[in-house]
């Protein structure tokens, strides 16, 4: 049996028809296409699923699909583009070089986001901590810190 | 799978009375693990995350309450926490990253019932009493004794838990959370202790240590207490201490670490709780 829920999709009103025990991740790649979010261990150790929800970052393979309420904030990496194109923080990563392989890139972009919402001047430490829960295997920190730090 | 999605709690108390072999879901992050690759089929979910009037964190006069929705972010930002009890927020900051700790609750650390859990020597050093509700009424646990025997705690079928309750700690005491994984995020830990100490004149007049990870339940280590109460806090009475410690404690060999280095830890975050209470004191 589905159930429906209406939420704020990357800014737009959205009603999504899904099954309640579906992941949140397969919800969003699936059913609304929005392959951004990549799926990485599945158990919320590598932060490759990472959405924005209600403005807190979460991994969204923890999350089923029936625990949305009806207007919830939901922003996946398709949402942080704004008009112009690509926003100040994923410009950065392009101008630093940040992306190598690119999986854990759109959670990177995610979770430095909620890390800027809450901390408009993180240090080092903090920026660190804030993408603690995001691995990256091209070992690419150096510069996605860096990315991120440049937009503080 | 059927998922009940109860409004509000007499709701789900009602549902749990119905379905009492259900699986309760909070923040998912050990339960949506479970079903998806632990063997976890249950053949009703029980969605509880949407049940506001579980997310309070209060002062009650004579105690704290936390609501056992509160999540670990919750936690880290309750100025009430922040104040009276900064170790359980020093714990919270230690579970997994943000992502985990934007989800994962208080009451799903405790019921999760893993040794491992981090909360939980908090929670054991700090005496709290955990609220038991079932659609006939509620009743306080005290934490010691919550727990039965590996991942078993003393909730029946149609019970949850529904908060936490912790006396106003006294002025003047010491309080640390100490733990020790492969790395400082996501890793589950490999020990974990909460230490709280209170020191008139040299003299420890108050003391309470908690373990995780060291034995099959959180442990409360009863004889190492005992024989620090009343005595005066010198080189010489940490070094008996931590060798009093090994009687205390059972900690076993598994995938993250070793009996011995265990052991080990365990002996290190005594000595280096106590030496900073001795030359604070």
């Amino acid at each position: 049996m589905k159930v429906k829920r209406k939420i704020d999709l990357n800014g737009k009103v959205t009603t999504i028809t899904a099954s309640p025990v579906a992941r949140l991740l397969d919800v969003v790649r699936g059913d609304l296409k929005l392959t951004g979010t990549k799926e990485g261990c599945g158990e919320g150790e590598c932060g490759a699923c990472s959405v924005l929800l209600n403005n807190e970052v979460i991994d969204s393979c923890l999350v089923l699909f029936g625990q949305l309420r009806d207007g919830d904030l939901l922003v996946t990496v398709e949402g942080l583009e704004n008009k112009r194109g690509l926003n100040r923080l994923q410009r950065s990563f392009v101008k630093n070089g940040a992306v190598h392989c690119g999986a854990c890139i759109p959670g990177m972009l995610i979770a430095a986001t909620a890390l800027l919402k809450h901390n408009k001047t993180p240090s080092i430490m903090e920026i660190k901590e804030g993408i603690a829960g995001n691995l990256c295997r091209c070992t690419g920190y150096g510069r996605i810190i860096k990315a991120i730090e440049e937009v503080v | 799978m059927r998922f009940l999605n109860p409004s509000n709690l007499h709701e789900a108390l009602t549902l749990l009375s119905k379905f009492p072999d259900c699986k309760i879901l909070a923040g998912g992050t050990d339960v949506c693990v479970q079903l998806r690759g632990g063997g976890l089929k249950p053949k009703a979910i029980l969605n509880i995350w949407g049940l506001n009037e579980l997310k309070n964190i209060r002062d009650e006069g004579r105690y704290i309450t936390i609501g056992a929705l509160s999540t670990h972010t919750d936690i880290i930002r309750s100025p009430l926490i922040h104040k009276h009890i900064p170790v359980l927020a020093k714990a919270c900051r230690t579970i997994g990253a943000v992502q985990v700790q934007n989800r994962g609750t208080i009451g799903g650390n405790v019921m999760n019932a893993s040794p491992a859990g981090d909360t939980l020597p908090v929670l054991m050093a700090y005496a709290a009493d955990v609220e038991v509700t079932s659609i006939a009424g509620q009743r306080w646990v005290p934490f010691e004794g919550f727990f039965t025997g590996y991942r078993a705690t003393v909730v029946r079928p149609g019970e949850m838990v529904t908060g936490f309750r912790i006396a106003w700690p006294p002025r003047g005491e010491r309080a640390d959370f100490i733990k020790i994984g492969s790395r400082k995020a996501i890793t589950i830990s490999k020990v974990m202790a909460c230490f709280r100490a209170r020191i008139e004149h040299k003299k420890i007049v108050g003391i309470s240590i908690a373990f995780g990870s060291v034995a099959p339940v959180p442990l409360r280590l009863k004889q190492t207490e005992a024989f620090l109460m009343g005595r005066v806090l010198t080189h010489k009475t940490i070094d008996e201490a931590v060798n009093k410690l090994a009687s205390d404690i059972t900690p076993i060999n598994d995938i993250r670490s070793t009996a011995d280095y265990r052991r080990h830890c365990c002996g290190v975050f005594l000595r280096r709780f106590l030496l900073e209470s001795l030359c604070v004191s």
